[in-house]
């Protein structure tokens, strides 16, 4: 009798448990659809070509400038970025020894810069880049700053794309005769270019979105950038500050879409990257 | 011939690698150069513990902004971790297979979210929310840590779940074994056997918590004094240096980038606890 009560015990709390993990993962999917629902829904009325307009004035309140100069920050920020993040990729799993110190102080180093605020680098890019350097308020300083933000991001994907080649192909190259570099240049390192698009198309939406870090070193600037030297906002700077102002609720909303579309459609790329990956092996 | 162009390029990527370290290095030198003269002209426990920051007459303390920040993140805590370590255990072990295609690019989305968006939604959706159900103004400590609850989601999820999927299956099948059914054998055999990953998940989630600017800066108030309630406006040290950044000389300027080392020494704290945890996970130690 006893023992049959307590399995019905079990039961029912097993049950709450379970509609408990259920629920809480319901919970998720409904803060992203109301938020992204929400943004869409109050903001696609006001999408309209204005906002889209060359230059920005107060009448128009375009957003173009600010994409321009975002795009501008993530080439540049990648360019500096993409080499150095697998290039370091490329040592920690290709040549690094794991037993080393000296290769697990390097490896904690990348978690450290992962894990530093935005903010932080920010007021770092301000006092090296901005005042050290002489760079200026500057697309130029914004983009040095992101680029060693988006660092371990790069390093970190890189590295377990690489992880993921077979071992069988390193083996395979080095039978035929190759030496070292050219095994990882050319066996290696194709087999695992989709797991590496995928982080650099993760790391292009972190540049996207990027606020903190840049208010101080690429500036507030609404209009088109002359060249990398001239100050200018990034988009989520320009939604941040019309958001702040509060003078222009309804371009703030349309901003806000088309950096939600942006993100939705850079996170679909690396997913899809990261899937090919998977698939490809 | 071979032996020697090899180590070349050996070394040559070794210098790249080099980079981030000297980043590092470089980031910490110029917070400490920047931070010291005005830890050493204010004090260093004047600075820490003084209740007072008013920089028009030349009163440094950023203890209401380090309880601000410690209040935003515990709060974040309490609505992010149950959430989150629960969505964690649903996508480790019992979501349906078809189901898990669809989830886990949502988890990778809300990830990828920018925080300007965040505080936006958080701006025009929480604060008047707060502010019709609870009174205030709505820019508050409550809608702070709620929405930083939420931001913190995706991060405690994806390191949670890894370290669930971690744990050896056999021990899920030896509970089974033994009579217990799935809920009891995932609840009572893998999470517990989970524990370090689970606690370096919860760790990193803090970790963004104290570190997030942007969103916070959108529903907090940002008031510089001693947080004074759940409903009140509050100030946290990231805010402090964005929102006084602009136009601070001298020494408030050495100031905020005193606050901005503080800040920084506490993530580094943060994240040797987690390197800690995180090695006493399954499969890596």
């Amino acid at each position: 009798m006893v023992n049959c009560f307590k399995m019905q015990a079990a039961t029912t709390a097993s049950k709450v448990l379970g509609i408990t993990v259920w629920l809480a993962a319901g919970v998720n999917i409904l803060i992203l659809i109301s938020l992204i629902g929400y943004i869409l829904a109050q903001g696609i009325p006001y999408l309209s070509w204005e906002l889209f307009a060359l230059e920005y004035t107060t009448q128009n309140v375009s957003l173009f400038p600010a994409l321009v100069d975002t795009l501008l920050m993530v080439a540049f920020a990648l360019s500096l970025a993409a080499p150095i993040g697998i290039g370091t990729a490329i040592y920690f799993v290709e040549y690094a020894k794991k037993s080393n110190k000296f290769v697990s102080i390097m490896d904690m180093t990348t978690d450290t810069l992962a894990g530093i605020p935005s903010v932080v680098y920010g007021l770092f890019g301000l006092l090296f880049f901005v005042i050290y350097l002489q760079m200026g308020y500057s697309l130029l300083a914004g983009a040095c700053t992101v680029a060693i933000m988006i660092l371990p991001v790069i390093i970190r994907t890189t590295e377990e794309a690489l992880q993921a080649v077979p071992i069988s192909y390193r083996e395979g190259s080095y039978a035929l005769g190759a030496n070292k570099l050219r095994t990882v240049l050319v066996v290696v390192l194709p087999a695992a270019v989709p797991g590496i698009l995928a982080g650099i198309i993760l790391s292009i939406g972190r540049i996207m979105g990027e606020t903190a870090a840049l208010v101080y070193t690429a500036g507030t600037v609404a209009q088109l950038p002359e060249d990398l030297f001239s100050s200018g906002r990034s988009l989520a700077v320009h939604l941040y500050v019309l958001a702040s102002e509060g003078l222009f609720m309804e371009q703030a909303f349309a901003t806000a879409v088309v950096l939600v579309i942006i993100t939705v459609i850079i996170n679909g790329a690396s997913t899809w990257m990261a899937g090919k990956l998977m698939r490809g092996n | 011939m071979n032996l020697q162009k090899d180590k070349f390029f050996k070394n040559g990527f070794f210098c790249i690698a080099l980079v981030s370290v000297v980043a590092i290095v470089m980031i910490c030198s110029f917070l400490f150069v920047g931070g010291m003269p005005a830890l050493e002209k204010i004090g260093v426990m004047k600075f820490l513990l003084g209740t007072q920051w008013r920089p028009s007459s030349e009163l440094y303390g950023i203890l209401p902004m380090i309880l601000g920040s410690m209040y935003v993140t515990m709060g974040a805590l309490i609505f992010g971790v149950p959430i989150g370590i629960l969505t964690a255990i649903f996508m480790a072990r019992f979501c349906p297979r078809k189901l898990y295609r669809f989830f886990k690019p949502i988890v990778e989305l809300m990830a990828g979210i920018p925080s300007v968006i965040y505080g936006f939604f958080g701006l025009v959706v929480l604060v008047p929310l707060v502010r019709d159900n609870f009174g205030g103004t709505g820019n508050s400590l409550l809608t702070a840590a709620l929405l930083l609850g939420i931001m913190i989601l995706p991060t405690i999820v994806t390191v949670a779940e890894a370290a669930l999927r971690a744990v050896p299956e056999s021990y899920y099948e030896g509970a089974l074994a033994l009579g217990a059914d799935h809920v009891r054998s995932v609840f009572f055999t893998i999470v517990p056997a989970a524990k370090s990953g689970l606690v370096a998940a919860i760790i990193l989630g803090l970790g963004r918590a104290v570190g997030e600017t942007m969103a916070v800066i959108m529903v907090a108030g940002n008031q510089a004094r001693m947080p004074q309630g759940l409903l009140e406006g509050v100030r946290t040290m990231t805010t402090n240096i964005v929102i006084e950044m602009g136009y601070a000389t001298d020494l408030h300027y050495d100031a905020l980038i005193a606050t901005a080392l503080v800040l920084f020494l506490f993530i580094v704290l943060l994240n040797l606890s987690f390197a800690y945890f995180k090695g006493g996970m399954f499969g890596n130690g």
